[in-house]
């Protein structure tokens, strides 16, 4: 029994860590603003929830200390983490952040004069 | 510009109660565990800044009309007048004292005059912190 918990607590942390080092990853390699943050908020946002899931079942688990701070933490993580994504992307958007070269479609462009018409 | 900020505003109501419940969690367990009056006014105030920063600051006041500085006296009287009490029983200004008490709901519980003066340390805590972000907000 213990050992299939450490065993799960293991998986959980190699999860975690890996998904931080593919959000690294991300911000280094992706193009843009928004490639980049589309990286940073996701992977990130799960990596550390693994994270924060495996020490709570360690703690729980080995020294049966039920740490509810960490369900709080994770709770918090999953719902700000995207939406401080969503602010910065729409913040870099606003002030003319250009996009990838690339991209085919911008949806978002005939939106902005419209509001600007009616501020 | 106006924007359209429902996303931010919403998350705002969610995340805010789970700061202050937190922040006075951390203000209740700073005799036992890490914690206290000036990290649970600081995340309070936290909690209050979110606000400012999701809605504007007309808002916020009439939501909580509190006077800051006001607050602030309030938890300096509170953490003098706490120290002052020990010279009523004829012992050196801010001795302490604590007694365990039956209460009705929690049980047994060791009640402190250090919480008294751990409240005022909160109270000055967010009194000053959300008077300077207020008084940089406002002026021009």
């Amino acid at each position: 029994m213990t050992e299939v918990i450490r065993f799960i607590i293991g998986f959980f942390l190699v999860v975690g860590s890996f998904l931080t080092l593919v959000t690294a990853f991300g911000l280094i390699r992706l193009p843009d603003v928004y490639t980049r943050n589309h990286a940073a908020s996701k992977s990130a946002t799960l990596g550390v929830m693994c994270i924060l899931l495996a020490t709570f079942l360690f703690f729980y688990m080995e020294e049966g200390h039920f740490n509810s701070r960490l369900i709080l933490g994770i709770i918090f993580i999953f719902i700000t983490a995207p939406v401080a994504g969503h602010l910065i992307s729409r913040a870099a958007y606003n002030s003319g952040v250009p996009l990838w070269e690339k991209s085919v479609r911008d949806d978002l462009k005939g939106k902005q004069k419209y509001e600007d018409r009616n501020m | 510009m106006k924007t359209n900020d429902v996303i931010l505003q919403t998350v705002t109501t969610i995340v805010s109660f789970i700061i202050i419940l937190f922040s006075i969690q951390l203000f209740f367990a700073g005799h036992y565990t890490p914690g206290g009056g000036f990290i649970g006014g600081l995340m309070t105030s936290g909690a209050l800044v979110l606000l400012l920063l999701a809605y504007d600051i007309k808002t916020v006041r009439t939501i909580l009309p509190i006077d800051y500085k006001l607050l602030t006296a309030i938890g300096l009287l509170l953490a003098v007048g706490t120290g002052a009490g020990a010279l009523l029983f004829n012992v050196p200004f801010l001795t302490h004292a604590y007694d365990y008490f039956h209460l009705p709901l929690l049980g047994e519980t060791s009640l402190h005059t250090a919480v008294i003066f751990d409240t005022g340390v909160y109270f000055v805590v967010i009194g000053i912190t959300m008077t300077i972000i207020q008084t940089i907000g406002v002026s021009e």
